[in-house]
This record gives structure tokens, sequence and C-alpha cells, in this order.
């Protein structure tokens, strides 16, 4: 019962309440240092419950930090690290999972709906200006009610 | 003796429960007053029994009776008395407790206020809420009862979480329940429509109100939420699109969706069946919102297995409300009569083009949200999907929403002319053209995307103001006869106006913040400054103190612009040895909209302590926005032809009211 408050309880929280990025992490190189913020953001601490790396307090996010620092430090561009990231710990570790058969569904749901919600409009509005025909318009406001649509 | 008296009042609300779940419905079929007339009263009565069962429960918080189990796990008798009655709900069970309150305190609203329904439909209504107040009671009773005693008293309690002993947190679950529960109202409605098989513009009008109402509590709930998650969890962050608060905001699109198809309904009969099915919709999501991260599936597949009886026992409550509602609304949904012919270019078209954003909106986050879980269940891949994919699928759907926003209000009903609207939003598009500008010319390269969003931010609020200023015939006509005019317009167009200009506030606020806000992260000495945003911040030291049930470490530090001192900054950590956690307490400093933010990590050995130091431009305008657009919800609520409970003269009491 307790054990099932805390899990709530960590989902409600997203994390013990601490600082993430530690100091002694940060890079001397500015621009390497944002990109290396940017690519944790992108990166799950796997540990924790759906946080990024760059918020999680927990030792394998900072572990995996410092070795996102440590690619872009030889050299990585930012796809170099996730791959490597990927290759390593696997596709769960990516917080934008990336374009595949298995993701489809969720990447193009959005698109997929909008597309219907829009087709089935439009089924309607033809229904409907069949239904106003019916009820005589003047040729006028047909040619208004053309222009507009 | 008062957790039992608690625990007998429950199961007495159950019993009156599953009286109103049977009575009033078979009254309404067989049109006999006398068994209709059994929802009122009963449904009073069952308020009453949860409100002692609740003030029983509160009591044991209060006397720190720690023969209680719940009271044992989740209080302390050093607690401040604040979080001693906040802790009844900062747990399972108490929580679902509260969830009944509500729900019990809305059911003997309508009893109450209700007088003016058709009887039959109030019947009706109550008899659906009775259903849903009776798998809540069972549930509670059976798998989450928080009157349990414990065989043996243990002589302190385990102390409430530490992260939940803060008024933010205290009192941002009611307002998400007010929400939730609120959103029941309008699915008993529904199922209350559809069970008649009746449905037309008044029913619109009575549930309009219980809408608004349920949408302003969610609306302040999750912006509290976010606020406490801001300054509370210690690295400034105030969205994290993380499962819990999608839970919340599911219900709140459904909802704000809901609230406009409810306006086309009310005023052309038109798109009835769309409402049905969003009243549903808003209700279920309000269900999962509680449930899903109740049963902590979202967060795990596996906490089902730590309590498999209340993981099953939420899936058939579910499945139950979910699965039958939508039965029954694809089984009487076709009967129902549409009405009201618009052409595309319309107010109902734009009604219509915010209905199928938010919803897809909506969708999208529920996919995101579940789809991993999914995923695992069904092939065992496990993957992410966290805020990078809610930002990229979110931002596009709400853009286009976003330039609607000003044109609904403005286009004239039935057919609309999109030409005539625009020219007069010309001065909106002009301010959002200067604000790009400015923008672009101050922050220069790379902030294009910013800069049209705080053009876009700009439009939608002048568009608002352009609505009023039209109506109110402003700049036209002598001032005196625009402030009458301004005088005599519904409340709800000043509450639509208002809404509307928050939702352009607070998106100027998530722009500048994201966008313009600065971080520092550094070991600091005692005496060492930092510099951002163009103040210099000194660390002065650190102090031990002990507060009532915890150690605090507190940070000094001065903040400095151009020499002067501004203010002294204290974050702190606070470590509580009774569950052996600690919580970052950050430091704000407000200045006009902006913040600056502290917060402290861990010392090291060295002498440095780990400190974060955050710069938020307009970072106040996220959450002055969501307080804005509530305050339009409510400015709408209070319009006179909403207004529910207005005093009916004694004998429209019993008599049917017409539909108007």
């Amino acid at each position: 019962m307790r054990l099932l408050w805390l899990v709530l309880l960590a989902a409600v929280v997203g994390a013990t309440p601490a600082v993430a990025v530690q100091p002694d992490e940060v890079l001397p190189d500015q621009r390497l240092e944002a990109r290396a913020r940017d690519l944790s953001r992108e990166l799950r601490c796997m540990v924790c419950q759906n946080q990024s790396i760059d918020d999680s307090d927990a030792p394998l996010a900072r572990d995996i930090r410092i070795l996102v620092r440590e690619r872009l430090t030889a050299g990585d561009s930012d796809q170099q690290v996730l791959d490597f990231m990927t290759a390593r710990y696997g596709d769960f570790i990516l917080l934008k999972p990336r374009f595949g058969s298995q993701t489809a569904i969720l990447w193009l749901t959005p698109a997929v709906i909008v597309v219907i919600g829009v087709l089935g409009l439009l089924l309607l509005v033809r229904r409907q200006r069949k239904e106003e025909a019916a009820a005589a318009l003047s040729p006028e406001e047909q040619a208004r009610l053309d222009v507009n649509s | 003796m008062i957790a039992e008296l608690g625990h007998y009042a429950l199961i007495l609300a159950l019993g009156l429960a599953l009286i109103q779940s049977c009575i009033p419905i078979l009254g309404a079929r067989t049109q006999d007053p006398a068994l209709m007339s059994v929802a009122g009263p009963s449904a009073l009565a069952q308020f009453g029994f949860v409100a002692v069962a609740f003030a029983a429960l509160t009591t044991c918080y209060v006397i720190s009776d720690f023969t209680v189990a719940n009271v044992f796990e989740n209080s302390h008798s050093a607690m401040p008395l604040l979080y001693k009655i906040t802790s009844v709900w900062g747990n399972h069970e108490g929580s679902m407790l509260l969830w009944v309150l509500i729900l019990s305190l809305f059911g003997a609203l309508v009893a109450r206020f209700g007088s003016n329904l058709p009887m039959t439909l109030r019947a009706n209504v109550l008899a659906v809420q009775s259903w849903i107040a009776t798998a809540f009671y069972l549930f509670i009773l059976i798998t989450s009862n928080p009157f349990l005693r414990l065989p043996q008293a243990p002589a302190e309690g385990r102390d409430l979480n530490p992260i939940l002993q803060d008024i933010g947190l205290a009192i941002h679950p009611p307002f998400l329940y007010l929400g939730y529960v609120g959103f029941s109202i309008t699915f008993s409605f529904a199922i209350a429509a559809l069970l008649e098989g009746r449905i037309d513009a008044a029913w619109a009008r009575w549930v309009r109100p219980w809408t608004l109402a349920a949408w302003v509590f969610l609306t302040l709930g999750i912006a509290m939420g976010s606020y406490w998650a801001y300054y509370e969890l210690g690295w400034g962050g105030w969205w994290f699109w993380d499962p819990v608060e999608n839970a919340s905001f599911m219900p709140w699109l459904a909802g704000t969706a809901l609230l406009h198809s409810a306006v086309v309904m009310e005023k052309r009969n038109a798109l009835k069946v769309w409402t049905i099915l969003l009243a549903i919709l808003a209700f279920s999501l309000s269900l999962m919102g509680t449930f899903l991260v109740r049963s902590g599936v979202l967060t795990s597949v596996h906490a089902f297995a730590n309590d498999p009886t209340r993981g099953v026992f939420i899936l058939v409550i579910l499945a139950t409300f979910i699965g039958g509602a939508l039965a029954l609304y694809a089984w009487r949904a076709p009967m129902l009569k549409q009405g009201g012919l618009f052409a595309p270019i319309s107010r109902e078209g734009a009604l219509i083009f915010n209905n199928l954003f938010l919803t897809t909106a909506c969708a999208t986050i529920f996919i995101g949200t579940l789809y991993p879980l999914a995923l695992e269940t069904l092939t065992g891949t496990k993957i992410s999907v966290g805020a990078p994919f809610f930002n990229m699928t979110f931002v596009p759907l709400f853009i286009p929403l976003l330039v609607v926003v000003p044109f609904g209000p403005m286009l004239a009903w039935k057919r609309g002319d999109l030409l005539g609207v625009a020219q007069r939003l010309l001065g909106a598009l002009a301010v959002a053209v200067i604000a790009i500008a400015v923008t672009f010319t101050i922050a220069g390269q790379g902030s294009l995307f910013a800069a049209f969003a705080i053009g876009l931010a700009f439009y939608v609020m002048v568009g608002a103001l352009t609505d009023l200023a039209e109506r109110t015939n402003l700049f036209r006509e002598p001032a005196t006869s625009s402030f009458t005019r301004a005088r005599g317009l519904p409340r709800s167009v000043w509450g639509t106006a208002l809404a509307h200009f928050g939702l352009g506030v607070a998106l100027l606020g998530v722009v500048c913040e994201t966008k313009w806000g600065e971080e520092r992260i550094a070991a600091m000495k005692p005496g060492q400054t930092v510099s951002i945003s163009g103040y210099d911040i000194t660390f002065d030291g650190i102090v031990r103190l002990d507060g009532p049930n915890y150690q605090e470490l507190r940070g000094k530090f001065t903040v400095r612009s151009g020499g002067v001192v501004f203010e002294i900054m204290e974050p702190s950590k606070r470590s509580f040895p009774s569950r052996e956690t600690s919580t970052t307490e950050a430091a704000l400093m407000t200045r006009k909209l902006s913040q600056v933010y502290i917060s402290l990590g861990d010392p090291s050995s060295d002498g440095s302590i780990a400190v974060r130091i955050y710069h938020k431009p307009l970072v106040l305008l996220i959450w002055l926005g969501a307080v804005v657009m509530a305050l339009g919800g409510a400015l709408s609520f209070s319009d006179r032809r909403l207004r529910v409970g207005a005093p009916k003269p004694a004998s429209a009491k019993t008599a049917l009211q017409p539909a108007e």
C-alpha cells in the first residue's frame, strides 16, 4: 500500500527534488555545453519516471550526462551521440522515439485525426449544401457560399 | 470511535447511493413523481453522510490518532496543523474520500438548485450521478478504506512525504478534483439525455454552467500544480509532459472543446451528438486521470502487481463507465435529431475548427501517454515518449488554433464574413507585426520563431480586445455611449474576451521564459559572485536551522544591480529525519513579472555548495494567463442566462419547465 503511494508520488513529483546538472560536469566550452544540454533533454534517465537526464538527480543520469559530454568533446555530432546512446542503451533512452514500424501509429495519429476530421467536415458541408439547395437559395447566396468554401 | 463513525457513515452513503441509483430511474420510466422525488433528498443526505465520514477522518488527523493506519502512515504529531489537515488527501485513501465528498457535493447541488430542470431529467441525472458514487464508495470500502485500525497503536506517525508539505500542493488536489468531478455532472446529463433519447438547446443551457465551473477549477488546479512544480522541484521547470500532468491536461482539453461545442448547441441547436460525445469523453478522461495515476500503471506496468485487487477494481470501473457510456452513445445517439444548418465560414465553423484541433491535441497526448505502455504490453518493446515528442506534436496543433481564436467570437452565426472580420482584425495584426519586428530587432538572429510566437500572443490578446471594442462601438461613438453599450454586454461576452486574452498572456510568458531564460550552475564559496541578466548575486554563507519537523540548511545571497542591494534571497534545503528525505525550497525574487530563482544543491568537501541560479523573464505571465482565463470562465459563469440556482417562485418547483 505504502509502496504504491510512493510509486504514485514519484510520478507526481517526477523525481526527488534536487539539482540535476552539477557544477563539476559543466564543460568550459559554452557552445559544447549548450549542445550537451540540448542533447540531455532528449535522453531519458532510465531509472526515473519519464524524466530526462537533464532534470534527473539519479547517479545513472549523471553518468550519462558525463558520457554525452565526453562524446561531444571527442568531436561527435549530435546525431552520433544519439546513435551511440541508442546502440548502448536501446530505444528506451530516446524521449522522442524514432519513426519506425513500431512507432508509426504514434507519430501519424495527430495528422490522421486532422485529415479524417477535415474530410468528415467536408462531407457534412456537402450534405448540408444539398439540404440547403433544397431549401432554394438565391443564385447570389449560392455564389457566395462557393466562394467561401 | 471517530474512525468507526466515519466508516459507518460511508456505508450509509453507499446504501443511499444504491437506492438513488435505481428508484428515480424507475420513476422516470413510469412517470411516477413520488419515485422520482426520492432523488433530491437522497442526494442531499448522501452528501451529509460523506461529509461526516470526511470530517471523521480529518478529526483523526488533527488529533493524531495513530491507531488509524492511514493517519499513522501519513502524519506526524510535530507537523503544523495546516499540513495535518492537508495530509487527509495527501495519500491514496484520503484523496479518494475527498473525491467522493466532491462528487456528493455536486450531486447535492444539482438536487438543491436543479428545481428548474424537467423532473425526469433531474431524476435521471441524479441516478447516473449515484452510479458513479456507488462505484467509488465500493472502491473505497473494499480496497482503499482509510478508516482501518492498527492492532497496536504506534507512538509516532511516519510523517507526510515532505514534498507534499507545502501550501501549493495542499490546495492543488482539491481544485483538480473539483474540476474532474465537475465533469461528472456533465457526464450524468449526457447519459440522462441518451436514456431519455431527447436533447435540445435547453439541455446545453443547463449543462454549460457545470462545465464552466469544472473548467475553471481544473484550469486553476493545473496552474497551481505547475507553479508548485516550478518552485518546489528546484530546477525551474513548469511543465514536464509527465504522464500525471498529461492526465490532468487531457480532461482540460476535452472540457475546453466541450465548453465551445455546448455554445453551438445552445445557440444554434447543432452539434448535439458531438457535444454528448465530448461530455462523455471529458469525464472518461477525468476518471482515467484519477485512476491511472492512482494505479501507478502509467509509471510502471508492474505497479498493478503490487496490489492486484485495486488494479482490477479500477479496470472494472473504467471499463464499465467508459465502455458502457460509449456503447449507450453508439446505440442512442443516432436517434438524436441534428439541427441548425450553417456555412463553413461562420461562428459554428470556427467553433468546429476549435473542437477539431483541441480534440486532436487531446488525442495526441492520449496516445503519447499510453503508447509506451501499450507497446510494451503487446510486443515487449520498451520505448519512451517524453517532452520532445509532445512539444513537437502539440505546438503545431496549437498554432492554427491560436490563429483562429480572435475570429471565432467576431464571426456571425450561420454565415460569417471572413474578409470583414479580417479587416476588423487588422489592428491586432498590425500590433502583432510590430511585436515581431521589435522582438527580432532586439533579440536578433536565431529568434525568428520566438518573435513570431510573440507576435501570435499579441495578436490573440489584441484580437480579444478588438471583439469588445467592436461590440461597444469604441472610438466610433462618444465614450459615454460606448460605456453604456459595454455595460449592456452579456457577461459571457466579457468572459470570452477575458479567457482568450488570458490565453495570449500565458503564451507570451511561455515564449519569453523558454527562449530568454538564463541559467547559471556553479559551485559557490562564501564571498563569490555570479552575474545573471544584469544582477550580481553574491553568496554570503550558509546557516543550519531547526524547523518543527525538519532540519534546514539555509543559504544567504545578496542580489545587487549596479552596486545597489536589491534583495536578500534565502534558498534552503530541508531534510526530514522521519522519512529520510529532503526537499529544496527555492528562493524567488520577483521583479515585475520576471523572477530570479535560486536553488541549493549539495555542499561539497571543499566548502563550496552547488547552486543553480535562473533568470526567468516574464515567467509569472504563464500562471497569470491561466488565472485570467479562469476569471473569464467565472465571469461567464455569472452570466444571468446561465446562473444556476436563480430563485424560482414556489409554484415553479413542481411544474415541468418548458424548454425555452
